[in-house]
């Protein structure tokens, strides 16, 4: 019988090495692939058992994959699979050097911001993407190649960082917007 | 070699999911577009989405309800024709009321009725009695549903609905309860842009990266898809659920107000020169200038001329501020203008030429006006409704929506605590783990709220609950886990659980605005239509109907994979439950007839999760394949 459980990872599910590194066109097909056996729509005219487990399976089909095509997401989830958490919570174990790096970033933002200068904050949003697909780099070297999990998830962590800082572009550009 | 192969192609034939190897009768289903302005509805016949008009040879029906003094109810062109003449009766654009509070719908000074602020949805107070918005909107369904049944000679499977991409919770589900009070069993509710999206990819084949401009009567949509070999994937929604058609006649019966130097209007006098303000606008989409006339009941004449430049000025903010909602939909979708292949016009208010030029100038492109954007959505709709009603055609396709507003919860401080983020892919669960923060603490207040801010008091509050029956321990130590689970009409329920000690306490709530089944029923009893006896007529032959699907359901899935992944002892268990079934309905009792139902699907689970493993085996293809073959 197929190897299909519900509750195996989610590389597993879409047949996937679990890897940083991924094939992103092969997730894409294999993604819609499923969803075309599994999406509640192609259910609705069943029965209520058939239409409860449609239901299930799409929406850990949709979790999976919103897992593996975010870089961050996917960096934790790897490093959960091998056992590390990579306390984003705490950020007092980050180096000082970072922290500060990080507090430029941000009065960047907010003088961007409070200047409503959409031109600088587009500045700041490719100089962040820049350093988040360094990062990313370094990631998938570290977890795929040297299979090193602690640097590895330093590394998560400092892309966690990043990554609100995205975030906080990106509401700066709805403030300005209003 | 060549042996397996053929085996393959045998296995491929057989598992097809959902289609049944008995061939069946066409199921009658409709789409519905329910309008701020205007309503339609739609279906497949022969393989082609058409719009059923009226006896008459009208597609549109106004979505006007008035309410007259003998207890009967007009929808349509008869109550239009009297909203000036009984405008406190008379209502009209009601779906800008949909799942909304007093303090949400903003300035009333122009709107004649007379309000009831209730607790959740703001209430109507008419000749007939107080009506809810959802009441109101299921006298416009109704009318649909019986053109529909006229029309195809039969009863209906179902009706996919639309909705807003940017409805919130609250205002889905008060359609929907609208569409179940109305009598109609809700296959779907379907986003506006994206029914759209699919009548139109589909007939013109489209790939690639769309944007669907929305602009209806009473709301803006922005949808971004992407087309691509039969699958149509909203990357990101966006819009402004109270911005619309209306406002632009708002801003050219203000201008009449100042021309003549006039304040404090009657209602009827409001609702005269609001359709007088309608006729302007669209006469200004064709020509250069128009002549605006209306007699007051004071006697007082009003005679003006509005110049296309002069409308064009005095909405050009309006048409600002849909831009808004686009930046934002291209920015969460990661795109830029650049990117974007194409860009639909739906809605009636897309045909004026200011609308279609400031939305040209931004994609730099031409926009598409080559269907009919009053109808578009309907026709998407309808498409949809034939396929979840089991009718598949032979081009199989894929649609994959999003949930336009995030979901969060309260905490300390009145902050958010987003739990699913905007333009999340529906289906979509999301769990969260939560502490208490006092010392024997058994009790939790959740409050489920909807929206993009981060206080509280700026989201839309759905739902607050309480979570009872936590063991004490000190504070911190209880794991409270939070569930959202958003199912694919984008409806939210939410449930939470206390896990540490492994003490389950479970409540699923419904949001608080929704209708419990019991009011929906003593709505249903209130109107004179059904009396008690047609209601238990109703729900038996609802029973009735449902219970045949679940057989012919369940039948032909044990043709298909009964052999295979069945042993003797779960194929008997499955027949004895048929059996059981097929015995109550020769009874007239619609309780029994329920029980078996859900005693059926029960017994049939387990079989289904089997059905569904086989089918995501089969998805991933070659080596998964050899597992079944062996």
């Amino acid at each position: 019988m197929s190897t299909h459980d519900f509750q195996q990872d989610f590389f597993k599910l879409f047949d996937l090495p679990a890897t940083y590194r991924l094939d992103g066109e092969l997730l894409d097909s294999r993604y819609r692939a499923l969803q075309t056996q599994v999406h509640p729509d192609k259910f609705s005219h069943l029965s209520e058992a058939e239409r409860r487990v449609s239901m299930q399976w799409a929406t850990r089909v949709n979790e999976a994959y919103q897992t593996l095509t975010d870089p961050v997401k996917r960096a934790r989830y790897l490093l959960s699979l091998h056992g590390e958490d990579i306390h984003e919570e705490s950020n007092t174990i980050m180096p000082a050097e970072f922290l500060i790096e990080q507090m430029e970033w941000r009065e960047a933002i907010q003088e961007a911001t409070t200047a409503c200068d959409t031109v600088a904050l587009s500045k700041l949003e490719l100089r962040l993407q820049h350093e988040m697909h360094h990062l990313q780099e370094q990631f998938a070297t570290l977890i795929d190649t040297e299979q090193n999990y602690k640097a590895a998830a330093e590394s998560a962590r400092k892309l966690k960082f990043l990554e609100r800082l995205a975030e906080e572009i990106a509401s700066a550009f709805d403030v300005i917007d209003n | 070699m060549l042996l397996a192969t053929s085996l393959k192609m045998a296995l491929l034939q057989i598992s097809e999911p959902g289609l049944s190897t008995a061939p069946h009768e066409h199921r009658l289903a409709i789409g519905i577009d329910l309008g701020t302005t205007n309503s339609l509805v739609a279906t497949v016949r022969n393989g082609i989405s058409v719009v059923l008009n009226d006896a008459n040879g009208r597609a549109l029906l106004p979505s006007v309800v008035r309410y007259l003094p003998d207890g009967s109810v007009q929808a349509g062109e008869a109550a239009q024709m009297a909203q000036s003449e009984d405008p406190t009766n008379t209502i009209v654009s009601v779906k800008r009321f949909m799942g909304r509070g007093l303090n949400d719908i903003g300035d009333i000074s122009s709107i004649p009725y007379r309000f009831v602020d209730a607790q959740g949805m703001v209430q109507l107070r008419t000749v007939t009695g107080v009506k809810s918005p959802v009441e109101v909107s299921a006298e416009i369904l109704k009318v649909l549903r019986a053109r529909a049944e006229e029309a195809l000679g039969g009863g209906l499977v179902g009706a996919v609905i639309t909705v807003p991409a940017y409805f919130d919770d609250a205002q889905r589900q008060a359609t929907k309860d609208a569409a179940r009070l109305a009598g109609l069993n809700v296959l779907r509710l379907l986003n506006e842009p994206t029914a759209a999206a699919i009548a139109y990819g589909l007939d013109n084949a489209a790939e690639g990266i769309y944007a669907v401009y929305d602009l209806g009567g009473g709301t803006f949509d922005i949808s971004i898809l992407k087309l691509s070999k039969g699958v149509f994937e909203v990357l990101a929604t966006n819009g402004n659920s109270a911005l619309g058609g209306d406002d632009f006649d708002h801003r050219i019966y203000c201008w009449l107000l100042e021309k003549n130097n006039l304040s404090a209007l009657e209602p009827s006098d409001t609702r005269l020169l609001l359709m007088r303000a309608r006729a302007a606008k669209e006469e200004l989409t064709e020509h250069d200038q128009t002549r605006v006339t209306a007699i007051l009941r004071s006697g007082d004449a009003i005679d003006n001329v509005l110049m296309q430049q002069d409308f064009h000025e005095m909405s050009q903010n309006l048409v600002e501020r849909t831009l808004q909602p686009v930046r934002r939909a291209l920015r969460d979708a990661k795109l830029t203008v650049a990117d974007i292949k194409g860009v639909v016009m739906v809605g009636g208010a897309t045909r004026m030429p200011q609308v279609q030029r400031a939305v040209a100038e931004f994609f730099n492109q031409t926009p598409l006006t080559n269907l009919d954007p009053d109808k578009v959505v309907a026709l998407g709709a309808a498409i949809q409704a034939n396929v979840l009603a089991g009718n598949r055609s032979a081009e199989d396709w894929l649609l994959l929506d999003v949930i336009p507003l995030s979901l969060g919860i309260e905490t300390m401080g009145g902050l958010v605590e987003k739990i699913i983020p905007r333009n999340s892919t529906i289906p979509t669960a999301r769990a969260q783990d939560f502490t208490t923060f006092k010392d024997g603490q058994t009790a939790l207040s959740v409050h489920v709220v909807q929206g993009e801010r981060e206080l509280v008091s700026d989201c839309r509050s759905l739902a607050k609950f309480e979570l009872r029956g936590i063991p004490p321990m000190v504070a911190g130590a209880a794991r409270i886990r939070i569930t959202f689970q958003v199912d694919a009409d984008g409806l939210l329920s939410v449930s939470a659980r206390e896990l540490s000690k492994g003490v389950e306490a479970h409540i699923t709530v419904k949001p608080s605005y929704g209708l419990s089944d019991a009011e929906i029923s003593r709505m249903l009893q209130d109107s004179t239509q059904h009396a008690q006896g047609d209601m238990q007529a109703r729900t038996l032959r609802e029973q009735q109907v449902e219970a045949n699907q679940l057989l012919e359901a369940v039948q032909s899935a044990l043709e298909q994979d009964g052999a295979t992944l069945l042993d003797e002892a779960g194929r008997t268990r499955i027949r004895t439950g048929m059996d059981g079934l097929r015995a109550m309905l020769q009874t007239s009792d619609h309780l029994a007839i329920k029980r078996a139902i859900t005693q059926l699907n029960e017994v049939t689970m387990a079989f289904a999760q089997a059905r569904m493993d086989k089918s995501v085996s089969r998805a991933l293809g070659g080596r998964k394949l050899t597992d079944l073959e062996t």
